[in-house]
């Protein structure tokens, strides 16, 4: 099927999920599903009813929205400034990885999740617990995906350097980086999954603005509307960052063949 | 130029030690193109790598215009047989090209003149923005070949270059290294399982004995040049050197030739 | 160029199997003894972290802690019945999807809507509908947990060779026949390595749900830490039970891998994990 094609097709279908999701909560009438035309509504009203100034977003949105997308960057980029350079240390050094096994098994075995009541302890509810959930737990699988990637190096492509007389640091740049990228930007893509996960827990538990922190208003009155809301913009977001990622992978990694399915 | 003397390298140590070569030794001269052949597991890429100080010998030594061979040296470029491991797929032609003169030329310009001029020099002038997966394996050989040459080296190894590529390619490529080393007088190293190529391109062949390898012989490859595909390859001359190496690679004996 | 360190040296004694568990096992020790010093010499304050030697003699008291240990199974409960459901639901869906190009186009799109909403945003909604209880719990597991086990079934009976099938059915064998001989076979594997993403997924959201939810929605270790949590600001226990909320993810996935390795001990490395 051509792209065109697969496009208007992914479309169609949307739409009759669309409509059929409509159809079942408005025959249902249960105040637990408000039909999808609600929500739509009720999104544009908290969210996006803004100025033009403010790219059409609320006090609400700017209040919420974007602490949280804040919060998620500032834990990824945490996480992947010390997971990166790590990873290729370790990577390149097969021995101290062997010291350091069990312990990084231990750490990516951990539930994501669990940190957070520790961090909420320790530096009580706000941006600063939240962002060190969130750092915590994306770290590992970049650490370990970047780890796997600087350790498999084509041994070809380190002997062409020396012959060629590289320095270390120009292998590390010109070499070892680029061909750990691929794996660590799998990696990244796992922990970009984990930081939304982490985020709304964070801000469930233990924030006082935020979307989880909505969500959880939302919850406690009984706002099935707004809380079918955030659910949505939720899976929006997380479709709109995970797009942003594959474009920024497209662009980064665009010598990479296509070997098989990643 | 190059003198090799009682070159040895054995892998690990006592019982279990796999020698890969054995006491060679030989003598390059400026500008020569010395084959190598032999059958599988003579030695013969170990042989290169020890030449180029990629790998240490465990006896034996390699001097390179008179200093001994401890690292890589100066002034040498290497071709290896898989080229699609050896060049670098996230960089363009033109900076795979370039790539050993990050060493030595800092001007950007200086470097991309240079580079454009070997691969000019390849006959791949205009390739230079693409990605080597883009090309086919023939000119992705010729890019690991600009990029040797791109280097200035006096002493270029090749091993089993063309081993990798179809048979026409292959010819164009033994070609290829014929032109750029009568053009640059470059001191060649070709390592190959081809007996044909041995004979073809070289003005010596030595041929190692099957592991450990030893010199088994070292001949005067007298054939007339410029040297044609079709015309070389008809004359009685070249027909009864291939026979003599093939007769020699083929010979299970292990004697290697007596030392003066 | 390699001459040979005083550490490969040392290790040339040990039979090599024995390496990894002896570097490994080193390791542990001396990030032990290191945070231990750290908390000792107040590199760390004491009234951030606790020390590492009472966090550990917290474990080992947990173990006989009849509540925790009651928490300890709920949890484990949970992930068993939620990877149950999900297993059975996820892998026929997935081998029906991945079978029926058609089928699959049409709820590709629908399917790539839903994955990314994060499965801890429906713990509240979720909870809200059901109400307490197991059900509720296992409810969100599956949810969680089936995506991994869809999409890497789906993947799995995608990469089958054509070829393997054809020459099945050129054998006589119905479609039906060819996906039990052939197309689980082959995927099994990816189908493996899903099962192994959703149990820890399962675990997550277990834990998350019981935090989130707290003790009203019965036993769980998410309940316990959230109890420890409110009556006292000591990390001390909650630090021992989130070590063995580790240590049962850690458990489980070995266990999976193993069970995995032993099964599939005939399958060609070729096709391996997707991690």
């Amino acid at each position: 099927m051509s792209t065109r094609m697969g496009w208007l097709w992914r479309c169609l279908v949307l739409a009759a999920g669309a409509g059929g999701w409509q159809l079942w909560t408005s025959a249902a009438g249960s105040s637990f599903f408000p039909p999808p035309s609600a929500i739509v509504a009720r999104m544009y009203h908290l969210w996006f009813s803004g100025p033009a100034a403010h790219l059409f977003l609320t006090a609400d949105a700017t209040g919420n929205i974007l602490p949280s997308l804040g919060r998620i960057f500032a834990g990824l980029a945490i996480a992947t400034a010390i997971a990166l350079p790590l990873g290729i240390a370790l990577g390149r050094s097969p021995a101290v990885t062997g010291y350091l096994n069990p312990l990084l098994q231990f750490a990516r075995a951990l539930p994501v999740v669990t940190m957070a009541p520790v961090f909420i302890v320790l530096f009580k509810l706000g941006t600063q617990m939240e962002v060190a959930t969130i750092a915590f737990g994306t770290i590992w699988p970049i650490l370990l995906n970047t780890i796997d990637g600087a350790a498999t190096v084509d041994p070809q492509q380190l002997e062409t350097g020396r012959a060629f007389r590289l320095s270390a640091w120009q292998r590390l740049v010109w070499v070892i980086v680029p061909a750990a990228l691929p794996k660590a930007f799998a990696g990244f893509r796992l922990s970009l999954s984990l930081s939304l996960i982490l985020m709304v827990f964070a801000e469930l538990v233990g924030s006082t603005n935020g979307i989880g922190y909505e969500m959880s208003n939302a919850s406690n009155s009984f706002d099935m509307t707004f809380l079918w809301s955030t659910i949505v913009l939720l899976g929006i977001l997380g479709y709109l960052l995970n797009a942003l990622l594959g474009a920024a992978e497209r662009l980064v990694l665009a010598w990479h063949t296509d070997r098989g399915r990643d | 130029m190059l003198e090799v003397t009682d070159l040895t390298k054995a892998y690990g140590r006592g019982h279990a030690a796999h020698v890969a070569i054995d006491g060679v030794s030989m003598n390059v001269a400026r500008g020569e193109l010395v084959s190598i052949v032999g059958p599988s597991g003579c030695g013969k890429s170990t042989l290169l790598r020890c030449v180029g100080g990629l790998t240490m010998p465990t006896a034996g030594r390699v001097v390179l215009r008179g200093a001994p061979v401890t690292d890589v040296p100066d002034g040498l470029a290497v071709v290896f047989q898989d080229y699609g491991r050896s060049l670098y797929p996230w960089l363009t032609v033109r900076d795979n090209v370039a790539l050993p003169l990050r060493r030595t030329t800092r001007a950007r310009a200086a470097r991309r003149e240079a580079a454009d001029g070997a691969l000019a020099a390849v006959g791949l002038t205009g390739a230079g923005d693409r990605y080597p997966r883009q090309l086919s394996g023939g000119m992705q050989q010729r890019v690991a070949i600009a990029r040797a040459l791109a280097a200035d080296p006096v002493l270029l190894l090749m091993d089993e270059p063309f081993g990798s590529v179809d048979a026409q390619t292959r010819e164009d490529l033994e070609d290829l290294v014929l032109r750029v080393r009568r053009e640059r007088d470059i001191t060649i190293l070709l390592v190959t399982h081809d007996i044909d190529e041995s004979v073809y391109v070289g003005d010596r062949v030595i041929v190692l004995t099957p592991g450990p390898g030893r010199v088994r012989a070292d001949l005067t490859v007298s054939l007339p040049a410029p040297r044609d595909q079709i015309g070389t390859k008809e004359l009685p001359e070249f027909v009864r050197l291939r026979t003599e190496v093939s007769r020699l690679v083929r010979s299970r004996d292990a004697a290697a030739l007596p030392r003066e | 160029m390699s001459q040979p360190t005083l550490t490969r040296d040392r290790a040339r004694r040990l039979p090599p199997w024995a390496v990894p568990w002896v570097r490994g096992a080193t390791g542990v020790v001396v990030f032990l003894l290191l945070a231990e010093a750290a908390g000792r010499l107040g590199i760390i304050s004491r009234s951030a972290l606790p020390l590492t030697s009472s966090v550990l003699w917290r474990v080992v008291l947990l173990a006989g802690n009849g509540r925790f240990v009651a928490d300890f199974g709920a949890t484990l409960e949970a992930w068993a019945v939620g990877m149950a459901i999900t297993v059975a639901a996820g892998v026929p869906l997935g081998v029906l999807l991945g079978s029926l190009p058609g089928v699959r186009a049409a709820t590709r799109a629908i399917v790539e809507f839903l994955r990314p909403i994060p499965s801890v945003a429906l713990i509240l909604l979720v909870s809200l509908l059901l109400g307490p209880g197991l059900r509720m719990s296992v409810t969100l597991i599956v949810y969680g947990a089936i995506w991994p086990v869809l999409y890497n079934t789906i993947a799995g009976i995608d990469d089958v060779d054509p070829l393997a099938k054809e020459t099945n059915r050129a054998f006589g064998f119905s479609g039906l026949a060819t996906i039990r001989m052939v197309s689980l076979p082959s995927a099994a594997p990816f189908i493996a390595t899903g099962i192994r993403l959703a149990s820890a997924v399962a675990i997550i959201l277990d834990i998350a749900t019981g935090y989130i939810t707290g003790p009203i929605n019965g036993p769980g270790i998410g309940a316990y830490i959230a109890q420890e949590s409110t009556s006292a600001s000591d990390l001390t226990v909650i630090l021992a039970a989130t070590v063995w909320a580790g240590i049962l993810g850690l458990a489980l996935d070995l266990i999976l891998l193993g069970a995995q390795r032993r099964l599939l001990r005939w399958h060609h490395p070729r096709l391996g994990e997707a991690e």
